[in-house]
């Protein structure tokens, strides 16, 4: 199982719109992936389950993939984080 | 980790708070009511010190026949540091030992005006409620004939198109995507949806609607107790499925293990309807009409008779 901790930096934070970027990024891989922030634990997959998270500006998230490909599944939302939404 | 501290009671039940204002902050972590009756009367050795402590008319009545030293004592071994507060109901008046005590431990008095059994059940049900271990679940919620069916599988595989189709029926819809569900009583799971996606729902294609909107407010429901598992997953050549329906799987949410029925998914088979159909079959089976069961007895009888045929 792969795990990294993020904060995300962006103005809007995880708003509609990357948000649905980091879903669709997520669903090209068959690992089970979650998305967790405040104690709160929900698929990365679902996007009305990442959006009903509603992190902010300075929120800091836990990403953990469990599957076949977790380590590309890893790197590519990894990836996607870093381009537009923080570190 | 508690979420509960006296706080919430003083605004919940609009309770008096009489002494020991620095308390207020203190957790609670049981729901569980203690009535200090023993301990009033001297004895101490299992004191509940982590339960909110309620005196009522007995309790107070029986304090004022104590000496004022015993009762200077026995009332400070009721305030511990671990006490999250002491009640007292009916309005009555407190006890001045019993003031002095809570101040200076800090242990919140409060004081209500219902009757002890009263506000007793009421603490309990608020409590039980509020103290309930809760989980995530990634699936749908939907309210079919009066039965909380959750809807799991997969991302993808059609849980909110299913669920759009059973609105049209006339169901309800409580949460897409995210089911937040607390264990309240044994075997009593209550599910909700996540504060800011209630009454939406997202189809592939469409994006994001509001059912209630769409619908009517007949067609979402705030909360359901959820009593079936549907998990919908894609068609796998290679497994058996359920082809009677004697045998019955269970899914396991926090303490609970629910019915589970796992239905393949292919092009041209009418979700909904199945769905519908495993929920009306689940309330005509608690209300003790198996049909599976009543057809393999029905083939067992005529076995039987086909032996005795024989000879």
């Amino acid at each position: 199982m792969e795990q990294k901790t993020f904060t995300i930096t962006a103005e809007t934070g995880l708003h509609a719109r990357p948000a649905t970027q980091l879903v669709n990024k997520a669903g090209q891989f068959s690992s089970e992936i979650n998305i967790e922030s405040r104690g709160k634990s929900v698929n990365l997959k679902s996007i009305m389950g990442v959006m009903s998270l509603g992190v902010g500006k300075g929120g800091e998230v836990i990403i953990t993939a469990d599957g076949n490909d977790e380590k590309e599944a890893m790197e590519a939302i990894t990836n996607q984080i870093q381009e537009e939404l923080g570190e | 980790m508690s979420k509960v501290t006296t706080r919430d009671l003083i605004d919940r039940f609009s309770l008096e708070l009489l002494s020991g204002e620095e308390g207020i902050y203190r957790p609670i972590t049981t729901s569980d009511i203690s009535r200090p009756g023993l301990e009033m009367a001297g004895f101490f050795t299992y004191y509940p010190r982590r339960r909110l402590q309620l005196l009522g008319r007995s309790e107070l009545t029986f304090l004022e026949r104590l000496d004022t030293e015993v009762k200077e004592e026995r009332l400070a071994k009721l305030c511990t540091s671990n006490t999250p507060g002491v009640i007292i109901s009916r309005d009555l008046e407190a006890p001045p030992e019993l003031l002095e005590s809570a101040e200076r431990s800090g242990v919140p008095l409060l004081r209500a005006r219902d009757t002890t059994t009263r506000i007793s059940s009421q603490l309990t049900d608020f409590l039980d409620a509020q103290l309930a271990e809760t989980t995530a679940v990634h699936g749908v919620l939907v309210d079919i004939y009066g039965i909380g069916v959750l809807l799991t599988g997969a991302s993808g595989v059609g849980k909110s198109e299913t669920a759009l189709d059973l609105v049209r029926r006339g169901h309800r819809l409580v949460a897409d995507d995210s089911v937040e569900i607390s264990q309240q009583h044994a075997n009593t799971l209550m599910g909700r949806p996540p504060e800011l996606i209630k009454h939406l729902l997202e189809i592939r294609g469409l994006g994001i609607i509001d059912v209630m909107t769409l619908f009517g407010a007949g067609a979402v429901r705030p909360f359901k107790r959820i009593t079936l598992n549907v998990h919908l997953e894609l068609w796998d050549e290679d497994k058996a499925y359920d082809r009677l329906g004697v045998d019955e799987d269970t899914m396991r949410i926090i303490e609970t293990d629910i019915p589970k029925y796992t239905i393949p998914v292919r092009p041209g088979r009418n979700l909904a309807v199945i769905v519908e159909v495993a929920a009306m079959n689940f309330r005509l089976k608690r209300m003790g009409i198996n049909a599976a069961q009543e057809f393999s007895d029905k083939l067992m009888d005529v076995i039987e008779d086909y032996d005795r045929d024989e000879f």
